[in-house]
């Protein structure tokens, strides 16, 4: 019991910074006298229990009102003037510096407001029709095997039931996509893609009727054209009237011309509305699906009544065919998948939507900031590393009487000065560049000058960034101590450099997961680019038979083609080979499992097909005009056997709705859908009554130009009325890598920014370093140091960063990378040399950058070095 | 003379200002209250009510020796304007003439 009983400490921290600084000495002097007092009167724990009791009698807004500033206030305006001017002086004297912080900002800001643009837009699909969030397209869940899959594609009568049965409807549409050809008389000749659509689709979808009007649709003999192909077709002149042909086959009068739909909508390419009627008056396919539930190939969109809830019609309409007599065995159940889901969640997963694109407008969200925090990092560690020197500036204005909010005030302005400047370069960039990132990125956006939307969030990005930037300095050098900084004893303590240091390894940590995960994407890309497709791309071209003209000269045209010399083979066929579509499960076979009804691809084919196409015969056949037989032979493709379970196929029979087939071949499989995923099981028959594609290779001997005008030529005799529309394969299976390309570019040229800009961050550190131990590394030299120890010494600490940094990263990127490419049945590996080759990479550009710096140091000489003070 | 130029305890407290000077600080006068009211008077509310005085011009202060007990810190002493003795004694007058005319018989009723 010697020692003497002390107060309690925290209540005293409280009062410090609850009170006014000028009462802190009497009022803690009092308190503790008190307690003493007390505490030799009543004992100490008495004492302190009343301690409290006194603190809290301070609390009063007389102690906690602050002593008036003692000094005078100029008016604020001319402050800031003279802050401005600093900061101009700043930027002015070291150009480097100001340099990398607006250049990297700038670049930052760009990156950011393009990705910002590009994120407005997909955000934005699908939301122009008046009452888009009450429309909605029918989809069905379908289990052929164990999972259930998503299809687009319904059974017709189907619109009618919901109209007729289901008061939840306002209005509903049948809906079909096709290509065709549309001339006006003495007009060119234009292939466009429209929709045969049901009367109540323009008003569903908001439509803008710029001349004439829609009720054409009712009207089986006309058609609407949206803006753009009028304006192609009839130029000025008023199209409402004229006559335009279909196909070469039917004349239909213009009742109408929408406004195009924007690009950011679903059915941007749609060039045309023709009526639904006229589909079922010329495509025996609808007419004879009028009644058949199970013909599911045609869209139904459909616009609900308000109020009313898309899940809970879905759980309505769900059954409707499983209720009826005779449910079919791949249990089709019906949804709405809401418009404003159209775009970006538009993946399915057995019967679950996943998402889809979204996945990337979060991606590129988070690049998007972090490429930003990354600018703003640079903008810290430079102001930070540069205190000591602007810590003398800081004492003067203290001595000569500045307060620190004056202070805080004057690095907050430069800090905005700078951002406001960026802003502006970053302006400037966007202008620039915007038109290559709309081609990289396949959209239409532009700067939204007008939109205040846009312009307060610009500004309002670049004030907060300013302030981020700035908050470090503000607040950091204006608490220096005049005195000590102005006798020069200041010295930034040894952990003043920590923050500085975390923060370059963060952004170092950011850059290398950047670069994996862009290798990753590439790899993966050109992973599904090696695959074996199972056929021969080079000089294949295909032309839709979209004009009567074309149809039954199979032998003729073939002949004539390949007289002229430029064609090696021709055949024709029922599809693109780019595409798959004739999914049937109306097909057996010997030692098939009773529960079984797989999903197959039919394929309608000549007997020349597969030369032309150039497929690769495993087992067995091809089919030959030596065999009469082969019209009702059958080749399979390798998946189709593994599924059937056929030993040796050839000689097996299979049932294809009713008709027997006589299994002559196999096939390897052909990649026509998805890259990325595995082949369907898929049959080829003879028939020739099916085709409605052209297939040709081209002779190799001769340039394509001239084959393709020879070809022409020969077209031209048949059908003098079509364009010659042909397409290279090679294109079209390009397309299929277009999304995941676009992604990798756009992630690439990301990253690629994200790294410059860590190491401009970098280069403006170690300039600062090495320039900061001038005087040491003089004395190094004198006392006999080599330019390699001066040059290990200065970059020791940044690769022991860059290190680190590696350690974070590369855990980090393996566990997003490797769910990412879960998505992708055919996937590459995550191999460990794409860690190790990213890790050297950032070391290399880390030595790279840091080492002009540091040999521009090391062979300095001494005397230089030395003599300057 | 307004009721609001000095409150009861603020009276108290120049009382005692008045008593203490020239050892007059926030602490004495707390204790000092307590020992004469045998209420518990914190030095918060005295601190409050001299720091009123003050402004009124009833108190002047001046900042003291520092002592070990405060912890090096110094104290502020207080002393009675000539002002605020006016008031005191104008306080004190009005009292007195009041008391002055009770009745001695009211006077006994209470003792």
């Amino acid at each position: 019991m010697n020692r003497k009983p002390c107060p309690p400490r925290w209540p005293d921290k409280l009062l410090t910074w609850l009170i006014a600084p000028h009462l802190h000495e009497e009022v803690l002097g009092d308190l503790h006298e008190r307690f003493h007092r007390r505490a030799e009167r009543l004992g100490g724990i008495k004492a302190r229990r009343r301690y409290w009791r006194e603190v809290l009698a301070y609390v009063r807004l007389s102690f906690i009102k602050r002593k008036p500033s003692a000094y005078s206030k100029p008016t604020n305006t001319d402050m800031i003037s003279n802050y401005f001017k600093i900061a101009f002086r700043n930027l002015v004297k070291n150009p480097a510096y100001s340099f990398i912080n607006i250049f990297g900002l700038a670049t930052a800001m760009a990156v950011a407001m393009l990705i910002g643009l590009w994120m407005y837009d997909e955000l934005s699909f699908d939301k122009q029709p008046k009452h888009y969030d009450r429309i909605a397209q029918l989809w069905q869940f379908v289990k052929f095997d164990a999972e259930k899959s998503s299809y687009a594609v319904l059974p017709i009568p189907l619109a009618n039931e919901l109209r007729s049965k289901y008061p939840d409807f306002e209005s509903v549409s049948l809906a079909v996509s096709r290509e065709a050809v549309l001339d006006a008389t003495g007009n060119q000749k234009f292939t466009k893609i429209g929709k045969y659509v049901e009367p109540g689709f323009t008003k569903m979808m908001s439509l803008t009727m710029r001349t004439g009007t829609d009720a054409g649709l009712n009207d089986v003999n006309s058609i609407l054209l949206s803006e753009s192909t009028a304006a192609a077709f009839f130029g000025s002149a008023n199209p409402v009237n004229q006559l335009v042909k279909l196909n070469n086959k039917r004349n239909l009068r213009v009742s109408g011309v929408y406004e195009d739909f924007p690009s950011n909508s679903t059915f941007s390419d749609v060039s045309f509305l023709a009526p639904w009627k006229l589909f079922v008056a010329i495509d025996a396919g609808a007419k004879d699906s009028q009644n058949k539930w199970d013909n599911n190939d045609y869209q139904i969109f459909a616009q609900l009544k308000p109020g009313a809830d898309f899940e809970e019609v879905s759980a309505k309409i769900k059954d409707i065919r499983m209720k009826m007599d005779n449910p079919p065995g791949y249990k089709p159940e019906f949804f709405l998948h809401p418009m404003r889901k159209w775009h970006l969640y538009s993946d399915f997963k057995d019967g679950v939507n996943t998402g889809g694109l979204i996945v990337f407008v979060w991606l590129f969200g988070i690049i998007g900031s972090f490429v930003l925090l990354l600018a703003c990092i640079n903008f810290m560690n430079l102001s930070t590393a540069r205190s000591e020197k602007r810590a003398r500036e800081v004492g003067i204005r203290k001595a000569v009487g500045s307060v620190r909010s004056q202070l805080v005030v004057q690095f907050f302005s430069e800090s905005l000065v700078l951002s406001l400047l960026a802003l502006v370069v970053s302006l400037l960039f966007v202008g620039l560049t915007l038109p290559f990132f709309n081609q990289m990125a396949d959209k239409q956006m532009t700067l939204l000058w007008s939109n205040p939307g846009f312009w307060l969030s610009a500004l309002g990005f670049s004030l907060l960034t300013g302030l981020i930037a700035g908050s470090y300095p503000a607040l950091y050098l204006s608490s220096f101590q005049p005195v000590k900084v102005l006798k020069g004893a200041f010295r930034v303590g040894r952990f003043a450099a920590v923050p500085r240091k975390v923060l370059v390894g963060f952004q170092f940590t950011v850059s290398v997961t950047l670069i994996i995960g862009t290798i990753i994407v590439f790899r993966q890309i050109q992973h599904a680019k090696d695959r074996p497709v199972g056929y021969n791309r080079s000089g294949l071209i295909e032309i839709r038979m979209n004009t009567p003209d074309l149809y039954g000269h199979y032998e003729s045209l073939r002949s004539d083609l390949l007289g002229t010399g430029a064609v090696a083979e021709m055949a024709e066929s029922d599809a693109s080979i780019t595409v798959q579509n004739g999914g049937m499960t109306n097909v057996s076979w010997r030692g098939q499992a009773a529960d079984l009804r797989p999903l197959m691809m039919s394929n309608r084919i000549t007997h020349d097909y597969g030369k032309t196409v150039g497929w690769q015969v495993v087992a067995g056949r091809d089919f030959s005009r030596k065999f009469s037989t082969d019209s009702a032979a059958v080749i399979l493709n390798e998946t189709a056997v593994k599924l059937m379970g056929f030993k040796n196929p050839i000689g097996e029979i299979i049932t294809w709705g009713g008709a027997k087939y006589t299994v002559t071949g196999m096939v390897r499989d052909m990649v026509r859908e998805s890259p990325f995923e595995p082949v369907k099981p898929s049959f080829f028959v003879l028939n020739y009554e099916a085709a409605n594609t052209i297939h040709a290779k081209l002779a190799p001997q001769l340039p394509a130009r001239e084959a393709l005008a020879k070809v022409e030529q020969v077209f031209r005799t048949y059908s003098p009325a079509s364009p010659f529309d042909y397409k290279f394969v090679d294109d079209g299976y390009a397309r299929k890598f277009g999304h995941e390309e676009r992604i990798g570019k756009l992630a690439g040229v990301f990253s690629g920014l994200a790294i410059l800009i860590s190491c401009l961050g970098l280069f403006g550190l170690a300039s600062f370093m090495a320039e900061q131990r001038t005087k040491e590394i003089g004395i190094r030299k004198v006392l006999g140091a080599s330019v390699f120890t001066v040059w290990r010494l200065l970059s020791k600490e940044f690769v022991v960063l860059v290190i680190i940094a590696f350690c974070l990263a590369a855990p980090l990127a393996y566990y997003v990378l490797s769910d990412w490419l879960q998505n992708y049945e055919y996937r590459t590996e995550l191999s460990w040399w794409i860690f190790a080759a990213s890790g050297i990479g950032a070391l290399v550009v880390t030595l790279l950058t840091v080492s002009f710096q540091s040999i521009k140091a090391a062979l300095v000489n001494p005397v230089k070095s030395l003599r300057s003070e | 003379m307004r009721r609001s130029d000095l409150g009861e305890f603020e009276e108290v407290v120049l009382l005692a200002v008045a008593v203490l000077v020239p050892k007059a600080y926030s602490v004495m006068i707390a204790e000092e209250l307590e020992r004469e009211t045998g209420q518990t008077v914190s030095t918060g509310a005295v601190h409050a009510a001299l720091q009123r005085l003050e402004q009124k011009g009833y108190v002047t202060s001046v900042l003291g020796e520092a002592t070990a007990e405060r912890g090096g810190r110094r104290k502020r002493l207080f002393t009675v304007s000539a002002l605020g003795g006016r008031v005191l004694t104008e306080v004190r007058s009005v009292r007195n003439r009041l008391w002055d005319r009770i009745v001695p018989p009211t006077l006994l009723e209470w003792s």
